[in-house]
């Protein structure tokens, strides 16, 4: 980041979001067979992987940080918890946005309002995003409002908040396990290494992780690019709960495959396995091992990596599930076509952009001169 | 008439492959024409595979013989089984696929949203997209569904010149297959392949071959798709209910502490302010 100026930077994403709008309409006018590599024996693919699945469980620091902050009272991470909000409302915004791409019928999404099938799985996601996404909004709301002064709103706003928060947990905990439940669906197609009845339990558990790196990460990262002091206190705590998260998650993990008799498939040396190992390696044993050490938690790049390799690693576990673990029983593959990934970049590109843009025009992150000033006058005085 | 649930036996031992289910079900569906290539994979068949446009399609396989003949040649047809408790209408987030009464799995396209989970869902690999049109929709058989309102049989079965498609009410199918394996005097595999596979199937096939060698998945179970995702559905009131019960009190229980704490403080602040200052 250090040394490309950060219009340079802003430039880049508007291209990319430019080149995904492009591929995007390309996409419309000529439907997902000639925009994508999917087929009948690859019904989804890059966008339910990534844009869904990770898009989900990485905007999982809102509801963490909104529990942690409102209802344990833990006042240290408040600096942080407006923007774990917005990253989270972003992310929902985009699961939409990406969503719309991804059917044959987008203008039908809202079906799903009045067409019940209570059996299905993804109705159950799509009440929990419909209503997340709302409760999200409302969370995020009083920063916009207290901008344009309305003070009233923000009032009534602020009275509704701990019922909100508390619909918000609830609300996550239910699809960021139900995203796990849909692939109960393909216990046909998906590898016994990460096929499990209790799925929905170990995308829950990786959720709560990764949501606690992901508000380490951007922090991190954002305290870099807009110049601001990091929040050393709340994000050292955050390394510390980080690992007990991990562990709870790597337990369950292995408990269920040693259960099941099944963790020798780990070392077959097969695509599968080596792609488990690097997942559970990589993304959960390594970081929990580094982040054990305080020097590591209090170093701002340490941690910042340790963050990064748990966000990486559940990157790897939800692709496993949705495309490395899957077969396909006629022995087809998939590889996205390069037009699913712009699509998918420039999804991202323009939610980098309107966070940079509530940045600057809203208070997310505490103002320093604020903290600053007290400072002074208290030492005036 | 309209409850019998039917279902129609696929007798592999009376195929010859002549392929009319294969035209008759273009010609009542009026299914376009596609271009198509011969393909040899485990077996041939052209076309390669269920698609928009074709909703059943002959498979030929080539299997080792004896003595007198060295190649023994066996014919598969494919099309939507029509479980019995189907997975891609249990997945169906806007309903739009049902099971009816009377067997056939249907599908209604004007609810379709085209999420495709269906297709994932399918243990068969049988529900198809119209992957080349903008605004795409779910095909498949359809059993027929419409001819069977009208008293009549699925059109590939009247077709069929060999009697190798037996349509009826499944529960006589499942006697009759169950018969004819006897009557083949060890002929026949002892296995109603769709009796039982998923919770049982509307469609049903017996077989002079291993089912394993014939292509068909073996491996499914006889629980129906709902044996894992109904329990994690069951379970979403009392987990949402429970968290929200969690939570509330947590926060009652911090803020519960925090007064007692802050009230401790007064207290305390008030004592040294009397003690402090006489």
């Amino acid at each position: 980041m250090k040394g490309v100026p950060l219009w340079v930077a802003r430039i880049i994403l508007v291209l990319v979001a430019l080149l995904g709008i492009g591929v995007a309409i390309y996409r419309y006018r000529h439907g997902l067979g000639a925009a994508t590599n999917l087929g009948d024996n690859w019904p989804w693919g890059l966008w339910i992987a990534f844009d869904l699945l990770c898009g989900v469980a990485l905007a999982a620091g809102g509801f963490t940080i909104a529990a942690t902050v409102y209802i344990l009272g833990r006042e240290k991470y408040r600096p942080v918890a407006r923007a774990a909000i917005l990253t989270a409302f972003l992310g929902y915004v985009l699961v939409i946005v990406a969503l719309l791409v991804d059917l044959g019928q987008p203008h039908r999404i809202i079906h799903m309002i009045w067409m019940w099938n209570p059996h299905s799985v993804l109705f159950e996601v799509g009440w929990c995003v419909l209503l997340y996404t709302t409760v999200l909004a409302l969370e995020f709301a009083p920063v916009v409002l207290e901008k344009w002064k309305m003070d009233r709103l923000v009032a009534i706003l602020r009275t509704i908040q701990i019922p909100l928060v508390i619909a918000g947990i609830g609300l996550s905990t239910l699809h960021q396990s139900s995203l796990g439940s849909l692939f109960l669906a393909a216990g046909h197609r998906l590898h016994p290494l990460w096929f499990s009845p209790i799925l929905p339990v170990h995308f829950f558990l990786s959720a709560v992780s990764v949501g606690l790196a992901m508000v380490i990460f951007e922090s991190t990262l954002s305290s870099k690019i807009f110049g601001r002091s990091i929040e050393k206190e709340a994000l050292e705590g955050l390394a510390r709960a980080l690992p007990w998260a991990l562990g709870i998650y790597l337990l369950a993990k292995l408990i269920d495959l040693v259960g099941a008799g099944e963790l020798n498939l780990a070392f077959q040396g097969t695509t599968q396995a080596n792609m488990f190992l690097v997942e559970i390696l990589g993304g959960v044993i390594l970081p929990i091992l580094l982040l054990a050490a305080p020097s590591v938690r209090r170093s701002t790049g340490l941690r910042f990596l340790a963050a990064l390799l748990v966000v990486g690693g559940l990157i790897v576990n939800r692709f496993n599930v949705a495309l490395v673990g899957m077969t396909d029983p006629a022995g087809t593959t998939y590889f996205p076509r390069w037009t699913e990934f712009a699509i998918t970049a420039g999804i991202i590109a323009i939610g980098l952009l309107v966070f940079g843009f509530a940045v600057r025009h809203f208070k997310v992150f505490p103002e320093e001169h604020d903290a600053g000033g007290g400072a002074k006058s208290a030492a005036a005085a | 008439m309209a409850t019998t649930k039917m279902g129609v036996l696929v007798d592999l031992g009376r195929c010859i492959g002549c392929r009319g289910c294969q035209v008759a079900c273009k010609n009542w569906n009026q299914l376009s024409a596609e271009k198509t290539t011969f393909f040899a994979g485990p077996a041939y068949q052209n076309p390669k595979d269920l698609s928009d446009r074709t909703f059943t399609y002959i498979q030929y396989f080539e299997l080792p013989g004896n003595a007198d003949k060295p190649v023994e040649l066996r014919m598969v047809k494919r099309q939507c089984l029509h479980c019995i408790e189907p997975a891609c209408a249990n997945a169906c987030i806007v309903g739009a696929l049902q099971k009816t009464e009377g067997g056939p799995v249907v599908y209604d396209e004007d609810k379709c949203m085209g999420c495709r989970y269906c297709m994932l869902a399918c243990p068969f690999s049988v529900p198809t997209y119209e992957w080349s049109r903008t605004l795409p929709l779910i095909r498949k058989c359809t059993f027929c569904v419409d001819r069977q309102e009208a008293g009549l049989k699925p059109s590939c079965v009247t077709t069929c010149p060999t009697g190798a498609l037996h349509y009826g009410p499944r529960d006589e199918l499942v006697k009759e297959a169950h018969r004819r394996i006897e009557a083949s005097g060890g002929k026949y595999v002892n296995h109603v392949y769709g009796e039982h596979e998923m919770g049982g199937t509307s469609w049903m096939y017996i077989s002079p071959v291993a089912f394993a060698a014939l292509g068909f998945r073996t491996d499914l179970g006889t629980e129906p798709a709902t044996k894992y995702t109904g329990p994690a559905m069951a379970a979403v009131p009392g987990v949402f209910a429970g968290v929200v019960v969690a939570m509330g009190g947590l926060w009652w229980w911090t803020k519960r502490r925090a007064e007692v704490a802050s009230a401790a403080d007064r207290k305390r602040g008030e004592g040294e302010k009397k003690g402090g200052k006489p």
